[in-house]
């Protein structure tokens, strides 16, 4: 590439076809600004996704990109990944698709570490299908299939991926255009499978479920925004902090005004802090919340195979087997 | 079968534990076998479980050969001679058996117990249930642990070389050389020394045992012929190991990498593990989290301008189902094997059957078609990997290739075809118009409506594919009504135009018009070869299924009666009465085991008999 390319050259003819005001719009703009910013090549690029309102992305970057099927984009990026580990991939997904029919191989992209961006468009609902409550819904969500609440106890996309085995994990906001590209540009220089859970509004089946931490007017105090090796402060002025109660085992807020001596210092490898930090309700953390750097699937694929999958013999080397015989004429 | 008789073949079972290496020893003799000149084809008959109670009736593992004078097509009806390594081995097998055939038991194993985890009231050796067989007891077991005496190995490690003292007795028995069997044992041993040598004295001690007057006093050897083969050099293949050499060649034809994706089922597993061996090739494989995630990973890696390849058996088959019809819609090069078994559901998972060809012609939601291949023998999925592969590549579309649990397993000799005799897998080039690349992308060709590979890290190309009905031309999002009818068009004349490459559907052997033709698909080829030869009826096997040969129509209908055998309950029978008009005469057999011959005479005959 010879001129860095901008956010609109990420752009396609297709016609976005969001509801007007969802937050997928936001994610959009935030990852074709990522794109130029980190002068993604659009050739070597390429935008796997599945189904549900998410998995529409694809068609509106233009690089290379595949919408699949329910659930499926992490084993159909695993497959592309080995067949070409020079390209940057990208999974874009929703909470049903990744958690409730894909949830099988988010597990194993995760645990195997494969070289995957994964985009998890958190909305608490189903809404391609018309608002049922999804896996991440919260116990009593009114829905058409669930009149009374809901009862399913939801799954956390932060502690599944800890389950797993994930090695990096963030979270962001889908209007926090700067948290959001910050987390976007950290996920594109990990090296294997990063996760990014995206607080993403349906505006028309899930309106505001997130508002609780997400409207701008608190967000100074519901919002931890994580950076690796500094304090955990927040609220205005970082009038307060994140410390650990070490007779509840357990994270707490504590007044940071005179000292922050008792605040925790981020440590984005330390899995156990992430675990508590996932779970913290307010404020909510966000940012990357874990790292920890190892050796993509791709690589120790590559590196156990004999011949780094060229064709180093001709089929002439094997055919014969173990023995053979000459029938004469 | 009678002393100092040399005959023209002869079918062999051999039938012990699940743990007693029945089926190493088998697979060893039939090669020593092979490289003395015979012909012979073979059928392994093993249990579900990997180690079941030793000494019951459903733990027997057995290995059925039929060598001789050629050609050998199928691993023989009835067996003549019998090695039952235990009671339970001896009840399972012995219905199977002509009279007159030769039962050489292991005493040892003949204990109160044992024949009573056999179901055996009475000793079947003193109760007249043998009177009818030529029978030799040995007390194999007994001698072998004689024989490796030397060694100092526990019981149980002694124990284990008592298959290579059997073999050696039947290598006596059948004037075979001990040199291959012995090289084999030296190379797979290597690490073990004790155990290699313990296992080359057994082998030894057994061939010692025959020719001594301790063996011959009850039989002497049986010379077999030499087959009259075509000549060539040959080599034992099972059909695992030829598809897998046949994928690695079509990756070799194609000039692209193949990466294999597939989880572990029964009897599709050996060919994931043989192609671990071919890496070198250009192969990779890729053991996935389950069926749905090996199909995905195959689509993404043809992708990403690999070729993927899956395989599994009808269950995982499928659980592939939507996938397909991703590649379809994307228009995507993909090959899927299944090794079809016995079902519904789990059923029987090491037994053959030919059941999912509705499956693989029909079973898909929407209208899907997908090019349907069958192999024959064990040797033939060489080619047809690599004829499955073309399709793919051509068309840009998955194909299915639909082999069995029998030919997964069954060897036969192979003559190791002339690689420079195979045409290179081509693909579509990318047109050369001013057209945008998502237009380019979905530009078809004119004959084969097989668009271009386009892959990303291509320059300048950058696409959107998906499962989403796309415009047929500009390859955009597209819920025209209009359009939908063309691309379901389209879809159904590419399959179809597959016809246009495939060539005419020959005749085996017999007459091309008369009272009878007998039409197989599969690995019914081998019982059904037999049969129409000493009949002298016509032969025709199908190779392609979807879609048939066009002048097959033709073929069929210069016949009165068509019969169908096959390992369902009439799938084929289906397909050609909805695809040709032609009403053949049905008949099935779905018991987990091949056709005999003997069967198919019977049928062939019963119904000649009706015609006249």
């Amino acid at each position: 590439m010879t001129d860095k390319l901008t956010p609109k050259d990420f752009a396609t003819s297709q016609e976005v076809r969001w509801c007007p005001g969802c937050g997928d719009y936001a994610i959009l703009k935030a990852v074709q600004k990522t794109l130029s910013d980190v002068g993604a090549d659009p050739a070597n690029t390429a935008f796997v996704s599945g189904i549900g309102c998410a998995s529409r992305f694809p068609y509106y970057v233009d690089t290379y990109g595949f919408h699949t099927i329910h659930g499926r984009a992490p084993a159909i990026a695993t497959g592309l990944k080995l067949a070409n580990p020079e390209l940057d991939v990208w999974v874009v997904t929703g909470d049903g698709d990744s958690l409730s029919i894909g949830g099988n191989h988010m597990m194993h992209a995760m645990r195997r570490n494969v070289g995957l961006k994964i985009l998890l468009f958190n909305n608490e609902i189903y809404g391609l299908t018309k608002g049922q409550y999804s896996p991440t819904s919260r116990i009593g969500t009114t829905s058409p299939s669930s009149p009374k609440g809901s009862v399913d106890t939801p799954v956390s996309p932060g502690q599944f991926a800890m389950g797993c085995g994930a090695k990096f994990f963030a979270r962001a906001v889908d209007t926090d255009k700067v948290g959001l590209s910050d987390v976007l540009q950290q996920a594109h220089a990990f090296g294997g499978t990063s996760l990014i859970e995206i607080f993403q509004n349906c505006i028309v089946y899930n309106e505001d479920v997130f508002a609780n931490f997400t409207e701008r007017k608190n967000a100074a105090n519901t919002q931890l925004h994580l950076k690796h090796g500094e304090p955990m402060l927040f609220g205005k002025d970082n009038c307060s902090g994140i410390s650990f109660n070490q007779d509840t085992w357990s994270l707490e807020v504590v007044d940071a005004s005179e000292s922050t001596g008792e605040v925790l210092v981020h440590d984005e490898a330390n899995a156990i802090v992430a675990r508590m930090l996932i779970d913290l309700h307010l404020p909510v953390a966000l940012g990357v919340i874990y790292r920890q750097p190892a050796v993509s699937y791709e690589d120790t694929f590559y590196a156990h195979h004999p011949s780094r999958m060229e064709r180093k013999k001709s089929v002439i080397d094997f055919i014969k087997g173990p023995s053979s015989w000459t029938v004469k004429g | 079968m009678n002393k100092n008789n040399d005959v023209e073949s002869i079918v062999i079972r051999l039938a012990g534990d699940s743990g007693d290496g029945i089926q190493l020893m088998g697979s060893q003799f039939a090669v020593s076998t092979a490289l003395a000149g015979a012909d012979f084809a073979t059928f392994p008959d093993y249990p579900a479980e990997i180690r079941a109670p030793v000494g019951t009736t459903f733990g027997v593992s057995a290995y059925q050969m039929n060598l001789g004078g050629g050609p050998i097509t199928t691993a023989g009806d009835a067996p003549e001679v019998l090695v039952a390594f235990n009671p339970a081995a001896l009840k399972v097998s012995l219905p199977m058996l002509d009279k007159g055939a030769l039962v050489i038991v292991n005493n040892d194993t003949f204990t109160a117990r044992n024949l009573v985890k056999a179901g055996y009231d009475n000793d079947p050796r003193e109760d007249g249930t043998l009177n009818d067989y030529q029978v030799v007891t040995a007390d194999i077991s007994h001698l072998n642990l004689e024989a490796v005496k030397e060694f100092g190995l526990s019981k149980s490690e002694g124990g284990r070389c008592k298959n290579f003292y059997a073999l050696g007795m039947l290598l006596w028995m059948f004037d075979r050389e001990l040199g291959s069997v012995e090289e084999w044992i030296r190379r797979s041993l290597k690490g073990k020394p004790t155990m290699r040598d313990a296992n080359i004295k057994a082998l030894h001690a057994g061939h010692a045992f025959g020719e001594t007057a301790e063996l011959s006093a009850n039989l002497s050897q049986i010379k077999l012929p030499q087959a009259e083969m075509e000549p060539g050099e040959y080599r034992s293949i099972t059909g695992a190991e030829a598809l897998a050499l046949g994928i690695a060649a079509a990756g070799e034809l194609a000039d692209r990498s193949v990466l294999f994706c597939s989880y572990p089922i029964t009897p599709a597993s050996p060919l994931l593990h043989r192609l671990t061996n071919l890496a070198e090739l250009g192969v990779g494989t890729f053991q996935a989290e389950d069926e749905i995630a090996a199909i995905c990973a195959a689509i993404g890696a043809s992708y990403g301008g690999m070729i993927g390849v899956t395989s599994s058996s009808g269950p995982g088959i499928a659980l592939k189902t939507e996938a397909m019809g991703l590649a379809v819609s994307a228009e995507l090069p993909l090959v899927i094997v299944n090794w079809q078994r016995g079902g519904p559901s789990t059923g029987l998972p090491t037994k053959t059957e030919q059941s999912d060809l509705y499956q693989a012609v029909y079973g898909r939601n929407a209208d899907t078609p997908i090019p349907v291949l069958s192999a024959s023998t064990s040797g033939e999925c060489f080619d047809m990997a690599i004829e499955a592969t073309r399709i793919a590549l051509r068309h840009m579309t998955p194909v299915i290739l639909l082999a069995d649990g029998y030919l997964s397993n069954a060897a036969e000799p192979w003559r190791i075809p002339d690689m420079a005799s195979y045409e290179p897998i081509a693909t579509n080039p990318v047109p050369d118009t001013d057209d945008g690349p998502q237009r380019k992308a979905f530009t078809r060709d004119a004959k084969s409506y097989g668009r271009a590979w386009v892959t990303p890290g291509m320059p300048g190309l950058m696409h959107r594919i998906g499962g989403l009905e796309k415009d047929v031309e500009s390859g955009h999002i597209s819920y025209d009504p209009a359009n939908h009818q063309r691309m379901t068009d389209l879809r159904a004349a590419k399959v179809a135009a597959v016809a246009d490459f495939i060539g005419d559907q020959a005749i085996e052997h017999g007459p091309d018009s008369g009272d009878l033709v007998v039409v197989g698909w599969g690995s019914t080829y081998g019982p059904i070869y037999q049969a129409t030869r000493r009949t002298g009826a016509s032969f025709v096997h199908l190779r392609y299924l979807n879609p048939l040969p066009k002048n097959l129509g033709d073929l069929l209908g210069r016949f009165d009666k068509v019969l169908v055998p096959e390992m369902n309950f009439g799938q084929l029978t289906t397909l050609l009465r909805d695809k040709l008009c032609v009403e053949p005469v049905p008949f099935s057999k779905v018991t987990g085991q091949p056709f005999l011959i003997r069967e198919l005479i019977e049928k062939i005959e019963s119904l000649r008999g009706e015609a006249s």
